[in-house]
């Protein structure tokens, strides 16, 4: 199995100045500006290439499946540490890298970004080039592989990709504990100022959700120490934040996703909230005007991404500021001159 | 190495011009350019490379860096940002055509914010000072390089520097959240920010790591961690070197992910034995240091599995740290392998390799043969966890003759490295040092590109000139010297 006919079809299509939408399963349609161009589908290059357990390092194909990723990890007692949504049955390891989103983890494990160890990639000339590798650390040129974190394919295809994994943790426990969303707030701070296992939260209208990951004896102290009442089916009720398919996400009203510091006070916004990664991360379903979003997420230190549903030909992400769009246009330029690849995806002048 | 010490002159007309216009808006202390005041400048920690700076800018203010910027990008003067000069690869070493930018003055700790758990702090901050000033929250920075007494976050950020705590911790790119500074032009810019994510391309983990070559920073938010209520660490001890080095495959084929996890072979234990007196055992072919953190359950937990692990994979002796004190001695003398080879030594060249865990064996015989090739000894300290190897040459700078052995010692180990699919720097950095290896690393394609980017942040080149990424004529150059030299290792690499 080889790259070559993906390399073939961007650089016909950048001879021709076609735009190609690059994709995967289709699980993440919906993220970003409208997709646009004809679409080049990767999942015929797909695969595990090599991983090896005790180097804590996976590679594989970007149409490689990410749930037959994630089985393989486990077999192996490992996983992903950045939990990343899957959105659908279809999703594959390009897609997810292209994205760069993370799921409940994230707070406690770092993002996706972080455990990019590598990529090879086609940019837009239809050149194979490769960066990073297969090792923990490496900082021989300009760190590329990283920059393809949530690019979403506007830069290059991600056509094999390598990842840190980590061992999955011994034991996970589920608590519930009532609090409002300011003391909430307030406590999620404090507890990660503190050696406590907490390795995900979810708040939503007056309930506050604590997965604690680790050492059987770590985990047992800190529920002993943080009280509330342990939730028996703690698995179920991650999995349902993570892949959005939990009530809150529900309903007709746009999904907004509103990045901030932990530490910024309620947004005082109309709609619902799920607050996630310990006060980090901001899930608004609402009808408020993006601008008064947009706002209150740069009050809270942070930005605002219309995630779903909602005017997209309007912006989906928050706009640059001119220094760091004149450095998004000369790298786009520097990776795919012809701008054939996903244009739009991210912003409209990519 | 060949081009050490280099004899350009530098134009004193041209001094006299730049100085000038620089001394427009700084203090006469801040601009520096007569020979005895230049000379401290000369290198960075990589002495074998010397260059005098034309002029020595030490700005105090933001506004300040802008303007030396705005003069040097008007007047096409090649600027090198500086920190503390500990790096190992001569990131820093001077323009003999330009200025010398000197972050030194960039002292002050902002702002330690205990509910956001975040530092913001000026780039010449020491690495250590950070962690001083958040140890009376209950808190730290977690990167330790093992410079960290004296090197600076602003330098951390240039070279994506890790420690001796990266395996659970991760490096520099893992614990800043936000970078502010300054393009070439002397346009702002912000990178990052208190939040754990930014719209748009990840422009924060490009400048992480790229050699101070993309923007000058004069401001870093960093991540505070809760201090680990409590450590202990495990010193093994292993008849073969290779043994150790299964071990630490077992450790973390376990599930375990120790939060230290270091090697040091009967050379380097020697040597650091007499000069700090680590309690190391010194019969022991090599010495493995395995750390545990956390809650106390959680230590207690994890050492139990981990002493069950090393004693299966052959550990000859164990012992385990009874104590913060015994901790910290079994540390130290890992933290200070590189000064303990040092007196041992007239000279030591470092290398900073870093290869897949299980190629580790195949790399250490290949090093005791390069020992034998060239008459040179070579001590080994390893960052085991992950992958990161030191190997110290050791030899004497005012015997030419050795120099040069010592740079082909060096070159074929890091080719060996790629060879082995790992990379030639781990956390030191190119720089001028192991320029030519990246021709050996990437194809020509994707230095070109890495040129590109270089050029979208800097279109003319001046922002750290000549280091970490090499031209294509540059390679090209490299590729026939060492044809011709009858030295190419391994033909199946991609050449041009």
């Amino acid at each position: 199995m080889t790259p070559q006919p993906l390399q073939e079809r961007i650089a016909q299509a950048a001879a021709s100045g076609r735009a190609l939408r690059l994709r995967g399963g289709g699980t993440k349609d919906f993220y970003g500006g409208e997709p646009r161009g004809e679409v080049l589908d990767v999942r015929g290059y797909r695969g595990i290439m090599s991983y090896e357990p005790t180097e804590l390092v996976v590679t594989a194909r970007c149409g490689t499946p990410l749930a037959e990723l994630e089985a393989e990890l486990a077999a192996h007692g490992q996983c992903l540490p950045f939990e990343p949504p899957h959105f659908g049955e279809g999703a594959t390891f390009g897609g997810c890298i292209a994205a760069g989103l993370a799921g409940p983890r994230r707070a406690a494990a770092g993002a996706l970004r972080d455990f990019v160890l590598g990529a090879t990639v086609i940019d837009g000339r239809g050149r194979l080039l490769s960066f990073g590798g297969q090792v923990m650390k490496n900082v021989a040129g300009y760190d590329v592989s990283r920059l393809m974190a949530g690019s979403l394919g506007t830069l290059a295809l991600i056509a094999e990709a390598s990842v840190k994994v980590l061992p999955r943790p011994q034991r996970e426990l589920t608590l519930r504990l009532d609090l409002a969303e300011a003391p909430a707030l307030e406590a999620l701070n404090a507890w990660a100022g503190q050696p406590l296992p907490i390795s995900a939260s979810a708040w939503e209208a007056g309930m506050l959700t604590l997965r604690l990951s680790g050492a059987e004896s770590a985990v047992r102290a800190a529920a002993g120490r943080l009280g509330g009442t342990e939730l028996a089916a703690g698995a179920a009720f991650w999995d349902a934040i993570r892949e959005q398919r939990a009530p809150f996400f529900s309903g007709e009203e746009p999904l907004w996703r509103l990045s901030v510091s932990s530490t910024a006070t309620p947004l005082a916004l109309p709609g619902r909230l799920l607050v996630e990664w310990g006060g980090a991360l901001r899930w608004l379903k609402s009808d408020a005007p993006a601008n008064a979003v947009r706002e209150a997420a740069k009050r809270g230190g942070g930005h605002a991404t219309l995630f779903r549903g909602g005017a997209r030909s309007q912006g989906v992400f928050t706009s640059l500021d001119a220094a760091q769009l004149r450095l998004h246009r000369e790298l786009k330029a520097a990776f795919d001159p012809a701008g054939i690849l996903n244009p739009g995806r991210l912003y409209p002048e990519l | 190495m060949g081009e050490a010490l280099s004899l350009e002159r530098i134009d004193p007309a041209r001094q006299r011009e730049v100085a000038r216009a620089l001394r427009e808006f700084l203090p006469e202390r801040a601009v520096l350019w007569a020979e005895e005041d230049t000379r401290p400048y000369e290198c960075d920690g990589l002495t074998a490379y010397r260059k005098l700076p034309m002029v020595v800018a030490l700005p105090e203010t933001e506004d300040e860096v802008r303007r030396v910027l705005q003069t040097c990008s008007r007047m096409k003067v090649p600027v090198v940002p500086r920190g503390a000069g500990t790096g190992l690869s001569g990131g820093a070493l001077p323009p003999g055509d330009g200025v010398l930018l000197s972050m030194a003055k960039f002292m002050r700790v902002l702002r330690v914010d205990a509910v956001a758990r975040v530092a913001v702090v000026q780039p010449g901050v020491r690495n250590a000072v950070i962690s001083e000033h958040a140890a009376p929250l209950g808190l730290y920075y977690a990167p330790d390089p093992s410079s960290q007494i004296a090197c600076t976050i602003g330098g951390n950020v240039s070279e994506n520097s890790g420690g001796v705590h990266c395996l659970k911790y991760g490096l520099t790119v893992h614990n800043v959240l936000r970078v502010k500074g300054f393009t070439i032009a002397g346009e702002p810019l912000e990178l990052g920010s208190e939040a754990l994510d930014s719209p748009g391309y990840d422009l924060l983990a490009l400048a992480i790591g790229s050699e101070g070559m993309l923007m000058v920073v004069t401001e870093v938010t960093v991540k505070l961690l809760p201090k680990p209520q409590c450590a202990r660490v495990i010193m093994a001890s292993f008849d073969d070197v290779e043994k150790a080095g299964e071990a630490v495959a077992a450790v973390i084929g376990a599930g375990i992910i120790p939060a230290g996890l270091e090697m040091m072979d009967q050379p380097a234990t020697r040597a650091v034995e007499q000069f700090v007196g680590a309690g190391y055992d010194l019969d022991a072919a090599a010495i493995l240091l395995c750390e545990s953190d956390g809650t106390q359950e959680e230590v207690d937990e994890e050492v139990g599995r981990m002493e069950a692990v090393l004693a299966r994979a052959g550990a000859t002796r164990m012992t385990v740290s009874r104590d913060e004190r015994e901790r910290l001695r079994f540390w130290s003398g890992r933290k200070a392998a590189f000064p303990a080879v040092g007196r041992i030594s007239p000279d030591y060249y470092c290398m900073d390799g870093t290869i897949p865990r299980k190629r580790l064996g195949e790399v250490l015989r290949f090093i005791a043969a390069m020992e034998e090739k060239y008459g040179l000894r070579c001590p080994n300290v390893f960052h085991a966890g992950d992958g990161n190897l030191h190997p110290l040459i050791l030899f004497d700078a005012n015997d030419a003759e050795q120099l040069h052995r010592t740079e082909l010692f060096a070159a074929e180990v890091l080719e060996k490295c790629v060879e082995v699919g790992g990379t030639i720097t781990g956390e030191h950095g190119v720089g001028v040092e192991k320029i030519n290896q990246m021709c050996v690393q990437f194809q020509p394609q994707a230095l070109e590109l890495f040129l590109a980017v270089k050029r979208a942040f800097d279109a003319e080149g001046l922002l750290n000139p000549g280091k970490a990424v090499p031209t294509l004529a540059r390679c090209a150059e490299y590729g026939r010297m060492r044809v011709h030299g009858g030295r190419l290792p391994h033909a199946e690499l991609p050449r041009f």
